[in-house]
C-alpha cells in the first residue's frame, strides 16, 4: 500500500489535515495481514453474533444477512470465532 | 544605534519587546527570571501589546506558547536547569508542530546537588529536540541573536524554535554595555509574522493528528530536511542584519583559523576568555585558533570541517558531561564532523565548568600547551580530561 502513499516532500508540515472528514480517506483495512474473512451465505443463519462481536464495527447488515467490509476489517479472526455455524472462515490472499 | 548597560537577561527581554510579540507565557526560575520579570514590566507599563501568560510551570509555559503560536502569534518565553528539563516533552511538540516559538535558555547545572549556577547540561539534555540552539558568548550577541532568530525561525521554509543560551550568572546577571537597535529598524528587519496554516474558526483544519508507522516517519524526515535548510536561510538573513546592525553573525565565529597549528572549540562566553589568552600567546608567535559555533544545532559541519582543516591537534571544551559515552556532546559533534568529511585529527575533549565552577586563564593556558605537544607528537595520551576538578 505504501507506493500509493505520499512521500514526505508532498505531504503538508506537521501533519496538519487540511480537509475536514479524512478519516473517512483512512482504511483500516490496510493493516490486515494476509488473512481475511469470508462468509458462506448457504450456512449462515442471519444470527448476528459477528454483527455484534466485530470489534471493528467492520461487518455490515444487508437485506440477506451480513457483508463484511474489507475497508475496515483488520484481519483478527473474531467473527470466525464467535460464529456458532462455522459459516466464517480466514482465507489466505 | 544607542548605547546602554544592560545585563544579559534585561538585553533579551529589550530585545523582546522590540520585536513586537503578541504572547509571553513563563514561568521564573533562577537565573532566568529576570528576563520575564523585566518583560512583565514593560507589559504592566503598556510599553508592549503582549499578552503575558502566568502559568504554574514550564510545562504549561511551552504548552501555552505552542497553542499561541499555531495562532500565527509571534511567542517568546524563557527558562533554566530544571524548567528546560520539565518541558521536555513539549520541546518536541513545539518543534514538531513547527512552531517559530523563540526562548531564553540561561543555561545552569541540573539537579542533583542543586546549583543555580551554569553549565550546558539543561541544553545538552535537550540536544535533539530538533529546535535550532544558539549560544551568545556575551550580551550583545545575546540581543542581536533573539531578534535574527524570530526572523530566521519564522520563514516558512524553517518554522522550527529557537533557543538562545546564554551562560547563567556570567552573562545572566553581569551588565555590559551594548549597542541597541532603534524600534523602528527592528520593524523593518522583522516585520509581522506571515502563516499559511494556523488555528482559525472561520478555516477549520485539524492540528497535532494522529500519525502511525505509515505516516510518521515522513513528518520527522520534513523536521531534518527544515533544519538542514537553516544555513542557508540563516545566511541571508545575518547580511541583511548586518546592513542594519554592522554586527556580522553566522553558524560559526572563527578566531586565526587560517594561520592555526592548534584550535580549541567551544560554546559561549568562555569563547571569550579563550580568545584572550589565544591572542596574547598568539603575540608571542604561537598559532592558536578560537572556534566558537554559534548555531550548535543544526550543527555547523562544514563551516567547521573548513576552519580546522588544517590544524594539527584539537581540544574541544564541553560545560556538560555526557556521563558513559566516549565523549561529551561537542567533542562527539567535532569527531563525528571530521569523520565525515574524512579528517583525523588528534582531539581531545576537556569537560570543565560544571556547576558554574570558573575556568581560569591559566587551565586554558595549559590546554593550549598540552595542545601544542600533542600537535608535535601527533600523539593523545588522555582523550578525555576533567579541568579544573579536585582529586
Amino acid at each position: 500500500m505504501s507506493a500509493e502513499k505520499p512521500g514526505w516532500k508532498s505531504l503538508p508540515i506537521a501533519a496538519l489535515l487540511l480537509e475536514p472528514k479524512s478519516s473517512l480517506k483512512y482504511k483500516t483495512g490496510d493493516w490486515r495481514g494476509p488473512f481475511y474473512p469470508t462468509i458462506d451465505h448457504s450456512k449462515c443463519t442471519k444470527c448476528l453474533l459477528c454483527w455484534i462481536y466485530c470489534p471493528d464495527g467492520a461487518i455490515e447488515r444487508v437485506d440477506d444477512g451480513v457483508k463484511i467490509n474489507l475497508d475496515y476489517c483488520k484481519g483478527c479472526g473474531i467473527c470466525v470465532s464467535e460464529c456458532p455455524v462455522k459459516a466464517i472462515s480466514m482465507e489466505r490472499i | 544605534m544607542v548605547r546602554v548597560g544592560f545585563s544579559g537577561d534585561e538585553a533579551i527581554a529589550y530585545a523582546v519587546k522590540q520585536c513586537d510579540v503578541d504572547v509571553v507565557a513563563a514561568y521564573p526560575i533562577t537565573p532566568q527570571t529576570i528576563i520575564v520579570e523585566k518583560f512583565s514590566e514593560y507589559v504592566y507599563n503598556g510599553e508592549v501589546q503582549t499578552e503575558f501568560v502566568c502559568v504554574e510551570s514550564e510545562h504549561s509555559a511551552m504548552s501555552a506558547c505552542i497553542g499561541a503560536s499555531l495562532t500565527g502569534a509571534r511567542v517568546f518565553t524563557a527558562t533554566a536547569s530544571q524548567g528546560l528539563a520539565l518541558m521536555h516533552e513539549m520541546l518536541y511538540i513545539a518543534s514538531s508542530l513547527r512552531c517559530p516559538i523563540i526562548m531564553g535558555v540561561v543555561n545552569r547545572a541540573l539537579s542533583a546537588p542543586i546549583n543555580i549556577h551554569g553549565d550546558h547540561s539543561d541544553m545538552m539534555g535537550s540536544r535533539d529536540c530538533g529546535w535550532i540552539q544558539i549560544y551568545a558568548e556575551n550580551v550583545q550577541e545575546a540581543y542581536d541573536w533573539v531578534i535574527i532568530a524570530f526572523k530566521l525561525s519564522e520563514n516558512t521554509d524553517v518554522l522550527l524554535p529557537s533557543s538562545i543560551n546564554i551562560d547563567g550568572f556570567i552573562l545572566s546577571h553581569s551588565i555590559e554595555g551594548i549597542n541597541v537597535l532603534g524600534d523602528g529598524d527592528v520593524k523593518s528587519f522583522l516585520p509581522l509574522r506571515t502563516v499559511k496554516y494556523r488555528i482559525d474558526p472561520d478555516n477549520p483544519i485539524t492540528i497535532g493528528a494522529l500519525a502511525l508507522p505509515d505516516y510518521y516517519y515522513e513528518f520527522k524526515v520534513q523536521q531534518e530536511d527544515a533544519l538542514r535548510k537553516v544555513p542557508s536561510v540563516l545566511e541571508g538573513v545575518v547580511a541583511e542584519y548586518e546592513e542594519l546592525s554592522g554586527r556580522k553573525y553566522g553558524m560559526i565565529h572563527a578566531y586565526n583559523v587560517e594561520d592555526a597549528e592548534i584550535a580549541l572549540i567551544c560554546l559561549g562566553s568562555t569563547a571569550g576568555t579563550a580568545r584572550a589568552i589565544a591572542r596574547r600567546l598568539n603575540e608571542e608567535g604561537k598559532r592558536i585558533a578560537v572556534i566558537k559555533p554559534w548555531v550548535y544545532r543544526p550543527f555547523p559541519e562544514k563551516e567547521i570541517s573548513e576552519a580546522i582543516k588544517d590544524v594539527k591537534a584539537i581540544a574541544v571544551l564541553d560545560r556538560a558531561c555526557s556521563f558513559g559515552a566516549p565523549f561529551s556532546a561537542l567533542a562527539s559533534d567535532i569527531i563525528t564532523t571530521q569523520f565525515k568529511y574524512g579528517m583525523n585529527i588528534p582531539t581531545i575533549n576537556c569537560v570543565y565548568g560544571l556547576g558554574g565552577r570558573d575556568i581560569t586563564p591559566l587551565e586554558i593556558k595549559g590546554i593550549y600547551e598540552e595542545l601544542e605537544k600533542i600537535a608535535k607528537t601527533g600523539k593523545v595520551e588522555e582523550h578525555v580530561k576533567f579541568v579544573g576538578v579536585r582529586e
